[in-house]
């Protein structure tokens, strides 16, 4: 447990980038999901095409693809993000708008239609009916798979540390070639920092779905 | 609810804004396109030989990203093969009588989704070795996506067999089979079926998570990938490299779509077909199809 005290300041900074990059990336592919959610159920065809390429592409992409291409892909449109840290929230919120999009969509179609006709019957626009009738109620029954999306971002969060962010996967491997004799402190003092994370997440997950949760 | 009860079909006016709408968008959209394909051209990528060596078997290029893809597919096929296995065994297990049994397979279960893929990965690959187990890039890949995928499984396959009707259950117990043969005559027959189009779906998970490979230092398509561009940036500098990592990408999705679409017809045969137990919606859950560790803790 030597290597605990001794390297507690890069265990700490490590968890926190892990943190922040789970917690910024989260806020973006949610607005970006609910944004393509939205376009999925539009009047508009070619806005309907479009959110469907880009679920059904992203969907069948693996997530280090999506980072290598931010990363060494997009400089040849001599584009580059300033840190590597954006690079992997850009990656990491890209790839889980296409899966927030699928969890809300099913969310919206498990809203009654009779709400929808209620709405349109009382003249709502479609942006109105969905804005203050279908997705408050899609939101709310889709707390759960939402909140396992975030909780599988906050695992996917450690592929960062492949294209040289220093997260907590990337501390573990910094630590297990330091402390062979100790690896399996190592490993326990990484997964730690994960459960730090996902545990009271599925918490606040739980509580918030019984307390929004609609009685149908 | 369908989409249809959100809207109108659009009249006259709303068509012609559409339309206008669609035109502006799709000049734009163009415009984005073009100005990429203008700074790729300034930059010389779109050059025909840059492009011809993807093609050229002279070159080795086409046989290494055909190996690289076999070696993918390879580990996705034993990962599968082993983790479906598993996964029953976990979730008969899982459903047991016995709480000596049930309670430490539980456990298991819990452990290996709440872990992150990649460090389960690390873990074979790092530790295991220090015990006397020995390993190689893929058998640690394998391993470690086995791990996972087996616990994501058994809870997939203990919903299947839950959900089949409680009946054939009881007329089963009432013609006086035991335990295991109502299981394995009755019960899992007729998951298994219902779970195909799932089963399918996974495995898309499963390719897609053996590109984890690449930060581990197995050879699969997408290492197969940067080591052409090193070994090519060492003879020719830089020319090929965004070449080669189209490439790569477009095989992964190509790939995954194809599997994508058996996913979806497997799951409308299993629609029609009476011998599976009228399943309703069976889909993977948004955060499983994202791999890499989905699934609640």
């Amino acid at each position: 447990m030597q290597f605990l005290s001794d390297n507690s300041d890069l265990l700490w900074g490590a968890f926190l980038t892990t943190l922040s990059l789970a917690v910024v990336s989260g806020l973006c592919a949610l607005v970006l999901g609910t944004v393509l959610a939205g376009m999925r159920v539009s009047p508009v065809p070619p806005l309907r095409g479009l959110a469907t390429f880009y679920v059904e592409v992203f969907r069948n992409t693996p997530l280090t693809v999506v980072f290598f291409f931010l990363a060494f892909g997009i400089v040849q449109i001599d584009l580059q993000f300033p840190s590597r840290f954006l690079t992997a929230v850009a990656a990491l919120s890209l790839y889980t708008a296409a899966f927030v999009c699928e969890a809300l969509r099913s969310g919206i179609n498990s809203v009654p239609a009779g709400q929808a006709e209620a709405a349109r019957a009382l003249g709502l626009t479609f942006g109105q009916s969905l804005r203050q009738v279908v997705l408050p109620q899609a939101f709310r029954t889709v707390v759960p798979p939402l909140g396992n999306v975030w909780i599988a971002l906050a695992k996917n969060t450690s592929i960062a540390a492949g294209f040289a962010v220093t997260d907590l996967t990337a501390a573990l491997q910094r630590l297990a070639n330091a402390n062979a004799d100790q690896l399996l402190a190592v490993f326990a003092a990484v997964v730690a920092g994960y459960l730090v994370i996902t545990l009271p997440s599925a918490w606040l997950i739980r509580v918030v779905e019984t307390r929004v949760a609609i009685v149908r | 609810m369908s989409t249809s009860v959100l809207f109108d079909l659009p009249g006259p006016r709303a068509r012609r804004r559409q339309l206008v709408g669609t035109v502006v968008g799709a000049l734009v959209v163009a415009a984005l396109v073009g100005l990429a394909l203008w700074r790729l051209a300034a930059n010389g990528q779109l050059e025909p030989d840059r492009w011809a060596v993807l093609f050229d078997p002279a070159s080795g290029v086409p046989q290494a990203l055909w190996q690289g893809l076999l070696n993918t597919l390879a580990v996705a096929a034993v990962g599968m093969v082993l983790a479906t296995v598993l996964g029953a065994l976990l979730a008969v297990g899982r459903l047991s009588d016995h709480a000596w049994v049930r309670i430490p397979v539980g456990v298991v279960i819990e452990l290996f989704r709440a872990v992150p893929l990649l460090i389960l990965i690390l873990f074979c690959l790092l530790f295991l070795p220090t015990v006397g187990v020995p390993m190689t890039a893929f058998r640690a890949l394998v391993l470690g996506l086995t791990l996972y995928n087996m616990a994501v499984l058994a809870e997939i396959f203990r919903a299947g067999i839950l959900s089949v009707d409680r009946g054939q259950r009881e007329a089963a117990f009432a013609l006086g089979m035991r335990k295991t043969q109502v299981m394995t005559l009755v019960l899992l027959p007729q998951a298994v079926r219902r779970m195909l189009p799932v089963l399918v779906a996974q495995l898309v998970v499963l390719l897609k998570d053996s590109s984890l490979g690449f930060i581990v230092g197995y050879v699969e398509l997408l290492r197969t990938a940067r080591s052409l561009v090193e070994f090519f940036n060492f003879s020719f500098g830089s020319q090929y490299t965004f070449q080669l990592y189209v490439a790569a990408a477009l095989v992964y999705i190509v790939v995954n779509v194809v599997l994508s679409q058996v996913a979806r017809s497997v799951e409308k045969r299993t629609r029609r077909s009476t011998k599976a137990a009228a399943a309703k919606d069976v889909e993977l859950p948004a955060d499983v199809q994202m791999g890499g560790g989905g699934g609640p803790v």
